[in-house]
C-alpha cells in the first residue's frame, strides 16, 4: 500500500532536495570523521606504553567531534524526514541498538582508560574501543547498504503502522537481517561495512602519520604505514565488488511528478544516477577517489604526512555522491523489498513545508559552525604535532 | 497485555537512560561555570594557585562529562527505535529543536571542549579562557533547545503545532511562538538553575572535606568562597523561577499540579499540604480531600496564591477534571473522550474519502476537524482556563484528538496516580529550601572568614553532596510522571506512542543499557573518589 506523497508544490520539493544534499554532506563529514573509529582499530601497532597514548591522545581530542557529527546526522534526519526515522529506526532495530551501544562505550574510554582506579581496567577500555572501531563501522556500512538493497517492512493503511517482515513475537534481533540475509543483498551490505571499515582505518592511520610527532615515534608510524597498506588491499577489494553490485543491481525508482510516487524496479538505476545531472555525480565520485588514492600514496606508500587532507576531502566527496545516488533523481533513499510501494522517499517523509523553511533559515549556521571548528583545529594543530614531552606534562591533560 | 506490558518496558527503558543522563546533565551545566569562573580569575589575577584550582575542578568536570555523552546519545535515538510512533506523529514538530540543538550547541560543546580540556600549553590564554566560556554556553544552550522540545510535550498549544489530517501528524506552524512559549522557558531557568546550585553544592562540599580533613586548606578556602556565592544566587533563584513554574504548569496541566499536591477535589482558596502521606484513590470516589490523607499539615490559600496568583482562586481537583465543574466551566472528561472520538472519526473518514477521490465528503471530514469547540461562539469570556489547552483562545477537535483513545476505559487512567507524583515534588522542595538555607550559612561564614573553622556547617556541607543529585531527580520525576498517561498532552497518550515490537527485544536493550551505565558509572565513581583523595596537587 502505498504512501500519499506530500509533497504539493515546487518549493516544498525543492526544500526536500536541499534538505538531502544537507544530510549527504553530513554523511560525507561522518564518514571523514570516522577516522576516529579507524584509528582505534591500530592500537595494535602500538608496541609500549608511550606509542599506545600517542595514539590515545591524538583520537581521544577529536572523538567529540565525530559522536557529535552523529547526533547531528540523526537531528538532521529526524527534523527533515521525520518518517524515515521512525521507520528505520523503530524497525531496523538491533541494528541501530547495537550500533549506539558502540557510541555508548567509547564515550568513557578516552577518559576512563588511564585514569587511576577504573574499575574494569585498561584492556576492557580497549576493547571497547576496539568494538567501536570495527564491529560499529560494520554495522553502520550495512546500515547505510540497506539504503540500496532495500528493508524488510510495509505500511499498513489500516493502523497506519509500520509492519516490519522479521517481526515475531519474541525475542528477534529485527533489522541485522541486512547482515545475515543474503537473499536480500547482505553481501552488498556487508561488503559495503569492510569497505567502510577498511575506508575509516586507512584515515585512521593516515591521521596519526599527521599528529604524531614522526621523529620521535619512527617505529610506530612504519607499522602504521605497513597497516595502511595491507588495509588499501582490502579496501580496492570491497570497492570492486560494492561497485559491481551497484552497477549491476537493479535500482529502485519512482517518478518525482507521479501523484501516486509508484515504485518499480529499474536496471541500471544507480548508474543512470551517477550519469545525471550532466555527470556531475560520477565527476565527483572520481574526484573523491582520486583524491583518496592520492592521499593513500603521499603517506602510506610515500614519506609525505599530509595524505590526510587529500584522502580526507576524498572521502566527503564519495560520501556526498554515495546519498546523493541514493535519495535523488527519483530514487526511494529507503526502499522495502518486501513492498515496493512502502518504500520511503524524500517526498513521502519529508517534515512539513514551513518546518523544512524555519530550518533551512536555520542551516544558514552550519558554514559558521564549520569555520569555528577548523579555527579551532588550526589552533589546536598550530604548534606540531603531540610529542613524548606533551604526553608526560602533567598540565596538559593528557590520556 | 502483551502489548501494555511492552509499553512499560518501553517507558522504564527511557527512564531509566533518562535518570543516568540527568544525573551528568546538571553537573555538567554548573559545572562548566564554576571552572569558566575560576580560571576567569586565574587570568586575572595571574596566579599559579587559581590555575591548578581551575584545572582540579576541571578535571572532576571531564570525568563527568564523558558519561553524559555516553548516556545521552541513546536519547535521541530511543525517540526512532522505541517510540516510533511519537516520533511519527510529531517528528515534524518535535524533530526541529532536536536538530537546531545540534547545530548551535552540540558543535559548541565539542569544539570548545577540545580546547579547554587540551590546550593549556597550545593556545594563548585568552583562547583558552574564551573556549572555557564556550564550552559552558554551548552546554546551557543544549538544555535551552531540549527543553524547548520538552516544553511542547508538556503543553502542545495550537499557537504552534497544528494537527494536519492530510498527513496525520502534528505539524509546527509558528517557530517563534515554540520558542517562546513560558512553559519551556521558564523549564529552562528551573532545570539550569537547579544545575548551577548542585555543581555549587559539589565544590562546596568536597572544600567542606578537605578543610575537615586540614588537607589543602588554601585551596578548599578558595573554591568555597566562589561555590557559596554562586550557590546562594542560583539556590533562590531555583525556588523563584519554580514557582513560577508551579504557575505554569497550574493553568496548563491541571491533572499534573493536583496529583503533585493531593488534590482530589477542587476548592477556592485551596491549601498546600507541606507534610502529608496522601492516600491512592478513585478519583470520583472521593468525597471531601479530608478522606484522602493518611494526615497531613496545610498551608490555607497557598495552592491558590502559587498557582492562581489569587487568594481565593479555584484549583481544579482530580474529581473536578474527571466529574467536571459546570460552576467554573469546566468540561467533564466523557465530554473530552467525545470530542476526541469525533476528531478520530473525521481523521478515518477524511482519508477514506480521500482514497475514493470523493472531495466532497473530505472537506466535511475537514470542517468538522477543525470546529471550534470552546469557545462556542469565539466571543465566550474565558472564565476558566481550559484542562486540556489551557492558554489557548479557543480549541478544535483536532486540539482534543487524544481524549478520544480513553473512551470507554476507567476514567482515573486520566491522570498520573498521586503518591509518587505527590512524593517527588515535594522532597525536591523541601531539599531546595534547605540548599537555601545552606547556602546563606555558608556565604555568612565566608564573609564573616569562620567558614575554616565551622566544623558542623563542614560537617553538613559533607552530607549534603548526594542531596542535589536526589533534588533533581525527583524534578523530572514530577514532571514527566506528572505527565501522564500522556507523551503530548491531551494530543497523544503514551500507550500509543511506542513502536510495535516483541515484548522481549524491549527487555533485552533494557538489561544491555542498564548493565552497561551501572558499571560504568561504578568506574566513574571510583575515578572520581581517586582524584578527589589525591586532591588538587595530584590533579592531571
Amino acid at each position: 500500500m502505498s504512501w500519499a506523497p506530500y509533497t504539493v508544490d515546487a518549493t516544498h520539493f525543492y526544500l526536500q532536495v536541499y534538505f538531502w544534499i544537507i544530510v549527504a554532506v553530513l554523511g560525507g563529514l561522518f564518514l571523514l570523521m570516522t577516522f576516529v573509529q579507524g584509528g582505534q582499530s591500530l592500537f595494535h601497532t602500538a608496541k609500549d606504553e608511550m606509542e599506545e597514548r600517542a595514539i590515545t591522545n591524538s583520537l581521544g581530542r577529536k572523538w567529540e567531534l565525530t559522536f557529535t557529527t552523529l547526533v547531528l546526522f540523526g537531528g538532521a534526519l529526524y527534523a527533515a524526514f521525520p518518517l524515515f526515522y521512525s521507520v528505520s529506526f523503530g524497525g531496523a532495530y538491533w541494528v541501530w541498538m547495537l550500533i549506539l551501544f558502540g557510541f555508548v562505550l567509547q564515550a568513557v574510554s578516552y577518559e576512563y582508560m588511564n585514569k587511576e582506579n577504573n574499575v574494569l581496567g585498561k584492556g576492557v577500555y580497549k576493547f571497547f574501543l576496539y568494538f567501536n572501531g570495527i564491529v560499529t563501522m560494520l554495522l553502520i556500512g550495512a546500515a547505510v547498504g540497506t539504503f540500496f538493497t532495500g528493508s524488510n517492512f510495509s505500511f499498513d493503511p489500516a493502523t497506519r503502522h509500520v509492519i516490519w517482515g522479521t517481526a515475531s513475537d519474541g525475542f528477534n534481533l529485527r533489522g541485522l537481517e541486512a547482515a545475515i540475509d543474503f537473499k536480500h543483498g547482505a553481501w552488498f551490505n556487508l561488503s559495503f561495512g569492510v569497505l567502510l571499515f577498511a575506508a575509516a582505518r586507512i584515515l585512521g592511520g593516515l591521521w596519526l602519520i599527521n599528529d604524531i610527532d614522526n621523529n620521535e615515534f619512527p617505529e610506530l608510524i612504519a607499522r602504521i604505514r605497513g597497516t595502511i597498506k595491507k588495509c588499501f588491499v582490502v579496501l580496492v577489494i570491497a570497492l570492486a565488488i560494492v561497485l559491481a553490485g551497484l552497477l549491476t543491481m537493479k535500482g529502485y525508482s519512482y517518478n518525482i511528478h507521479d501523484p501516486k510516487g509508484t515504485v518499480t524496479l529499474v536496471a541500471g538505476k544507480y548508474l543512470h544516477n551517477l550519469l545525471s545531472f550532466g555527470a556531475i555525480p560520477l565527476l565527483l565520485f572520481a574526484a573523491g577517489l582520486v583524491l583518496f588514492i592520492l592521499g593513500v600514496l603521499k603517506t602510506g606508500f610515500g614519506n609525505s604526512n599530509k595524505g590526510i587532507w587529500f584522502a580526507g576531502l576524498g572521502i566527503v566527496l564519495i560520501g556526498i555522491v554515495v546519498f546523493v545516488i541514493a535519495g535523488l533523481f527519483g530514487t526511494p533513499f529507503y526502499p522495502s523489498y518486501a513492498d515496493l510501494q512502502s518504500s520511503l522517499t524524500i517526498q513521502n517523509t519529508s517534515g512539513s513545508k514551513y518546518t523544512l523553511e524555519v530550518m533551512a533559515w536555520v542551516s544558514v549556521a552550519v558554514p559558521f559552525v564549520l569555520a569555528y571548528i577548523i579555527w579551532v583545529w588550526y589552533q589546536m594543530k598550530k604548534n606540531g604535532p603531540i610529542t613524548k614531552e606533551e604526553i608526560a606534562d602533567p598540565e596538559s591533560h593528557a590520556y | 497485555m502483551d502489548h501494555m506490558s511492552m509499553i512499560e518496558w518501553a517507558r522504564a527503558q527511557f527512564a531509566m537512560t533518562a535518570l543516568f543522563h540527568f544525573f551528568f546533565v546538571p553537573f555538567t551545566l554548573g559545572m562548566s561555570f564554576v571552572v569558566a569562573f575560576f580560571e576567569t580569575i586565574y587570568v586575572k589575577t595571574g596566579k599559579k594557585e587559581w590555575k591548578e584550582i581551575t584545572q582540579f575542578w576541571q578535571l572532576i568536570f571531564a570525568i563527568n562529562f564523558a558519561l553524559g555523552l555516553s548516556t545521552g546519545i541513546i536519547h535521541e535515538f530511543e525517540f526512532g527505535t522505541n517510540w516510533s510512533t511519537y516520533s511519527w506523529v510529531v517528528g515534524d514538530l518535535f524533530g526541529a529543536p532536536l536538530a537546531v540543538e545540534g547545530i548551535v550547541a552540540f558543535f559548541m560543546e565539542a569544539t570548545f571542549a577540545a580546547i579547554s580540556f587540551f590546550g593549556w600549553k597550545r593556545v594563548t590564554k585568552g583562547v583558552h579562557l574564551a573556549s572555557s566560556w564556550l564550552l559552558a554556553i554551548g552546554s546551557n544552550l543544549s538544555a535551552l533547545w531540549i527543553l524547548i522540545a520538552n516544553g511542547f510535550m508538556q503543553h502542545p498549544s495550537n499557537e504552534f503545532g497544528n494537527f494536519n489530517i492530510d498527513t496525520s501528524r502534528m505539524e509546527m506552524i509558528n517557530f517563534w511562538k515554540l520558542i517562546a512559549q513560558p512553559v519551556a522557558q521558564v523549564k529552562f531557568l528551573h532545570v539550569v538553575s537547579a544545575g548551577y546550585t548542585l555543581a555549587s553544592i559539589f565544590v562546596l562540599g568536597i572544600s567542606a572535606f578537605y578543610l575537615l580533613r586540614k588537607k589543602h586548606v588554601e585551596f578548599a578556602k578558595k573554591s568555597a568562597a566562589v561555590a557559596a556565592a554562586f550557590g546562594l544566587v542560583s539556590s533562590i533563584f531555583v525556588a523563584v523561577i519554580g514557582d513560577d513554574h508551579a504557575y505554569e504548569v497550574t493553568n496548563t496541566q491541571p491533572t499534573k499540579i493536583a496529583a503533585a499536591e493531593g488534590l482530589y477535589v477542587g476548592e477556592k482558596g485551596a491549601p498546600i499540604v507541606a507534610v502529608g502521606i496522601p492516600k491512592n484513590l478513585k478519583a470520583a470516589s472521593v468525597a471531601s480531600n479530608d478522606d484522602a490523607w493518611a494526615f497531613k499539615i496545610e498551608l490555607p490559600h497557598m495552592l491558590s496564591i502559587l498557582g492562581k496568583h489569587s487568594f481565593n482562586a479555584f484549583v481544579p481537583g482530580l474529581k473536578d477534571l474527571i466529574d467536571g465543574n459546570k460552576e467554573y466551566g469546566i468540561w467533564p472528561l466523557s465530554k473530552l473522550e467525545t470530542v476526541g472520538q469525533q476528531a478520530r472519526a473525521d481523521l478515518k473518514a477524511y482519508h477514506i474519502a480521500k482514497t475514493a477521490g470523493n472531495k466532497e465528503a473530505m472537506e466535511a471530514a475537514k470542517r468538522d476537524f477543525y470546529t471550534v469547540v470552546w469557545p462556542a461562539d469565539l466571543k465566550g469570556q474565558v472564565i476558566y482556563k481550559h484542562p486540556a489547552n489551557s492558554d489557548k483562545l479557543f480549541l478544535r477537535k483536532c486540539d482534543l484528538i487524544g481524549y478520544g483513545f480513553f473512551k470507554g476505559k476507567n476514567p482515573d487512567l486520566i491522570h498520573p496516580p498521586v503518591p509518587p507524583v505527590f512524593f517527588a515534588f515535594h522532597l525536591m522542595v523541601t531539599l531546595g529550601f534547605w540548599f537555601i538555607l545552606l547556602f546563606i550559612w555558608a556565604w555568612v561564614a565566608v564573609v564573616k572568614g569562620s567558614f575554616e573553622n565551622s566544623t558542623l556547617l563542614q560537617k553538613l556541607a559533607v552530607l549534603t553532596v548526594p542531596l542535589p543529585w536526589v533534588a533533581t531527580s525527583f524534578g523530572w520525576m514530577t514532571a514527566e510522571i506528572g505527565r501522564q498517561p500522556w507523551t503530548v498532552f491531551g494530543v497523544l497518550p503514551t500507550a500509543e506512542s511506542a513502536t510495535p515490537i516483541a515484548l522481549a527485544n524491549v527487555q533485552a536493550t533494557f538489561f544491555m543499557f542498564l548493565t552497561a551505565f551501572v558499571i560504568l558509572g561504578i568506574a566513574e565513581l571510583k575515578i572520581l573518589f581517586t582524584v578527589v583523595k589525591h586532591g588538587p596537587k595530584g590533579a592531571h
